[in-house]
């Protein structure tokens, strides 16, 4: 019976973000404050901004998925709603699994889904082509549920341990270094006119790797972080 | 008498450790149905631990623990693992879809109403005082299934003289129809029927 668990924390998860409208905010406020203020600081060149553009939005995307994961877990830990989830597959916590999923998707859906849909907004202001834009979205459509997959596995890494959220950033980010690589290079090669197929092959078996394997670890991590 | 053939809840030579020290060591038990057991130890001796072990929270340092296949466990910790911004209701409501409990509304307007916060049903979780949430977090056993072991960490903490009340009800009633419970408290217990049976925690000697 695990179905029920799956859907009842993801429905959870997305009812108290919306009761909590401005939290579930935040990271898309500091993504659109971090790539607005690149074109400000490096200048206005249209031709610098188009070389840039690629990198400046993904690692902000990175950044502000990585600013949301923090607190996905510590929370539900501390009033022991995490240790009614993981109870609740009956024997023992085989609902770990189910629960970790459900936390990434929701992550994802909270975090990574608005990020892909103003990604253009901010394309357009880098000057970016309508295909290098297209592209941008597609890279990122395949590359944020990476980023909250690990996420999600660095978050439950740290569960109380103290000053959790600067050791997750030290032990995801380098994992998400080739998410970052292959997506951003996705762009970089269509705004240039290559061919962006081998990135977005490299992208999507990531993605099927990651998708297989943080799940398990993240289900690892809970039980030894309730145990 | 209800049926005592059948154990529910066994445990056998059962240790454990936190950190470098033992808690206990040889802890045998075993519940059987329509029994209210009651786990007695000074701060520090345990019972928490115990009751994590039971609940499958955690593993034993050494020993077994064998449950009747089909009965299921409740555990109500410490924490009531109620979130500030759910409604009353709808914490109930999550809460008993994570577990398979029944879901249906009469079920959960009487576990309120047992609990004297039906009139508080749409109030949001951070409105409530302690013992109120603690009164949210034992409503769910209502939804639970009839059978169920009830693994319950300080119950009545919290709660005041009408709260402690409907718990003890509740309890008698749950051991009525052959349910079982593996209690703590610090407050004596004064509920007579059932009898509980006691299981003190002694200090795990150094041999």
């Amino acid at each position: 019976m695990t179905a029920p668990v799956f859907g009842a924390v993801l429905a959870r998860d997305l009812r108290l973000a919306a009761r909590r409208r401005v939290d579930a905010l935040l990271p898309l406020a500091f993504f659109a404050v971090a790539v607005s203020l690149f074109p400000l600081g490096v200048g206005p060149e249209p031709n610098t901004l188009r070389q840039i553009a690629p990198g400046v939005l993904w690692v902000c995307a990175l950044l502000a998925a990585m600013l949301s994961v923090t607190q996905l877990y510590a929370n539900d830990q501390v009033d022991g709603s995490l240790e009614q989830m993981m109870l609740a597959g009956g024997a023992g916590t085989t609902s770990a699994l189910p629960v970790a999923i459900a936390k990434a998707l929701s992550h994802w859906l909270l975090t990574g889904l608005p990020l892909v849909l103003i990604a253009p907004l901010f394309g357009v202001m880098f000057d970016l082509s309508g295909r290098s834009i297209a592209a941008l979205c597609a890279s990122l459509a395949l590359g944020t549920p990476i980023l909250s997959l690990l996420g999600n596995l660095g978050a439950a890494l740290t569960l109380g341990v103290r000053n959790g959220g600067v050791l997750l950033i030290l032990l995801i980010v380098p994992l998400c270094i080739p998410a970052l690589i292959f997506g951003s290079g996705a762009v970089s090669a269509v705004e240039s006119g290559a061919s962006a197929r081998g990135h977005f092959s490299l992208l999507g078996a990531l993605f099927i790797a990651t998708g297989l394997l943080a799940p398990l670890a993240t289900a690892a991590a809970l039980r030894i972080a309730t145990e | 008498m209800t049926d005592t053939t059948a154990v529910i809840l066994a445990a056998h030579a059962l240790a454990c450790r936190r950190g470098e020290r033992i808690l206990f060591h040889g802890l045998n038990l075993d519940v059987r149905p329509g029994q209210i057991v009651w786990v007695r130890g000074a701060n520090g001796q345990g019972k928490t631990s115990l009751l994590r072990l039971l609940a499958g929270l955690a593993r034993p340092a050494a020993g077994r623990i064998e449950t009747l296949a089909g009965r299921e466990r409740v555990y109500i910790g410490h924490a009531n693992a109620l979130k500030d911004d759910l409604t009353v209701a709808e914490s109930l409501m999550f809460l008993s879809r994570l577990h398979g409990f029944d879901t249906a509304a009469d079920v959960h307007d009487g576990a309120l109403r047992r609990f004297g916060l039906h009139s508080r049903r749409d109030a949001p979780v951070r409105t409530l005082s302690q013992g109120q949430r603690r009164r949210v977090a034992l409503a769910r056993l209502c939804a639970a299934p009839p059978t169920a072991l009830w693994l319950l960490d300080e119950p009545f903490d919290a709660l005041d003289a009408q709260g402690m009340t409907a718990l003890n009800e509740l309890l008698a009633e749950h051991a009525a129809r052959g349910g079982s419970v593996l209690l703590t408290s610090h407050v004596p217990l004064t509920l007579t029927v059932p009898a509980p049976i006691t299981l003190q925690l002694h200090e795990a000697s150094a041999a």
